[in-house]
């Protein structure tokens, strides 16, 4: 596969939302907004670019057997700079996202890339495949923040066009999953059309 | 009577799953079956009750001491993922029948984030139940994580009824398999919206 062929991947082809159906928590559970979900997007990216990366490094050096203990503690050291970096630049989004940030480690997303191909490709080809992965979940944390967001208050990214108050259930848990349900729906729609 | 709101909050009204969204992914793969549902259930109840129980026990005990906190996430996955090795290598030992029917669960437990997230929550946030927001101490600690995890099983094992009548029904082609269950999933989070304002 070509360099620029592993970074679009991930957008639509192997996208991680709807074609891989992984990392289900973070999508329902920070898509109040599209800001919100575009920040737990990039989050996620960088710790799977990283973690990418020093997994693709050392795969060669660690038994098979104990690999996945020391594929989580390298993504849990990475989530934790995370943590301290958005803490001190970003607090209020750190604020919102609140327990989801820690939960980085156990997103399926990341120990997924790391078995599936860091651990047999070279470290530029990972940290590409990080990268396209990463950008396919946050555009689809974007989207469906911003449908909600719309439906839910009226707003896009952040500015309110309608002085109504929009459907607030599209902001609290049943929304989410009517989205993200009604999006895939669209998504197989679209893939069947091709 | 704080025990028995915290009880009633954690289940229905901040049901762990539909409505803080965490162990999503396990009640979308196993949740096809109201026997795995309920295998699967029992599992994280067990598995959430002992975390919970020992990463408060880490933090209040080794981290805050040392002026660690910084080291939570790392300690507390490191911590769930060997509990979760011990807790199937001695069912094994003490109870067989037990093993037989949680066995193929367990593994999969590490990775769910309903442990580390219960397990970080009640470290880090404050509580109010009824009185004045306060960290739990440890009774109401183990409370809330058992709660949460009935709340889990509760929510699971209802919709892996609702997926078993769906299997019957005839589906548009596009709606096959997730995204009807989670559309079922935004139906069922409603139904648990009408608990809000309860406690």
């Amino acid at each position: 596969m070509s360099k620029f062929g592993l970074i679009t991947k991930g957008i639509i082809k192997e996208n991680p939302t709807f074609v891989l159906v992984l990392g289900m928590c973070p999508t329902l559970g920070t898509t109040t907004s599209a800001i919100n979900g575009l920040g737990m997007g990039l989050a996620t990216t960088f710790v799977l670019i990283l973690s990418n990366m020093v997994i693709s490094a050392i795969a060669g050096l660690i038994p098979g057997k104990v690999r996945i203990p020391c594929y989580i503690v390298v993504i849990a050291a990475f989530v934790t700079v995370l943590q301290l970096v958005m803490q001190a630049y970003v607090p209020d989004l750190y604020a919102t996202l609140g327990l989801f940030i820690p939960l980085i480690v156990v997103n399926c997303i990341v120990l997924g890339r790391a078995e599936a191909f860091a651990n047999k490709n070279s470290i530029v080809d990972s940290a590409l495949d990080g990268i396209g992965i990463g950008l396919g979940f946050a555009c689809s944390l974007t989207v469906i923040g911003f449908i909600r967001e719309i439906l839910g208050s009226l707003a896009v990214f952040g500015h309110k066009f309608a002085a109504a108050d929009g459907a607030l259930a599209f902001v609290l848990a049943p929304g989410a999953f009517l989205v993200l349900g009604y999006l895939m729906v669209l998504f197989n729609k679209l893939k069947a059309n091709k | 009577m704080e025990y028995l709101i915290i009880i009633i909050s954690a289940i229905f009204v901040n049901n762990i799953l539909l409505s803080q969204f965490l162990g999503v992914c396990p009640f979308l793969g196993v949740s096809n079956k109201v026997s795995t549902a309920t295998g699967m259930s029992a599992a994280v109840c067990f598995v959430v009750t002992i975390a919970t129980l020992v990463s408060y026990l880490v933090q209040y005990y080794i981290l805050v001491p040392l002026h660690i906190e910084y080291m939570q996430t790392i300690a507390f996955i490191l911590v769930i993922a060997a509990l979760v090795q011990m807790v199937e290598i001695i069912l094994k030992k003490v109870s067989p029948a037990l093993y037989q029917a949680l066995g193929i669960f367990l593994p999969l437990i590490t990775t769910n984030c309903v442990v580390l997230g219960v397990a970080i929550s009640v470290v880090t946030k404050e509580f109010s139940f009824g009185g004045e927001a306060h960290m739990l101490n440890l009774g109401e600690s183990i409370v809330y994580a058992l709660s949460c995890a009935i709340g889990y099983g509760l929510a699971m094992v209802i919709f892996a009824g609702l997926r078993e009548q769906l299997d019957l029904a005839s589906v548009p082609k596009s709606f096959k398999g997730v995204p009807i269950a989670l559309i079922t999933a935004g139906i069922l989070a409603m139904a648990f919206m009408g608990f809000s304002g309860l406690v």
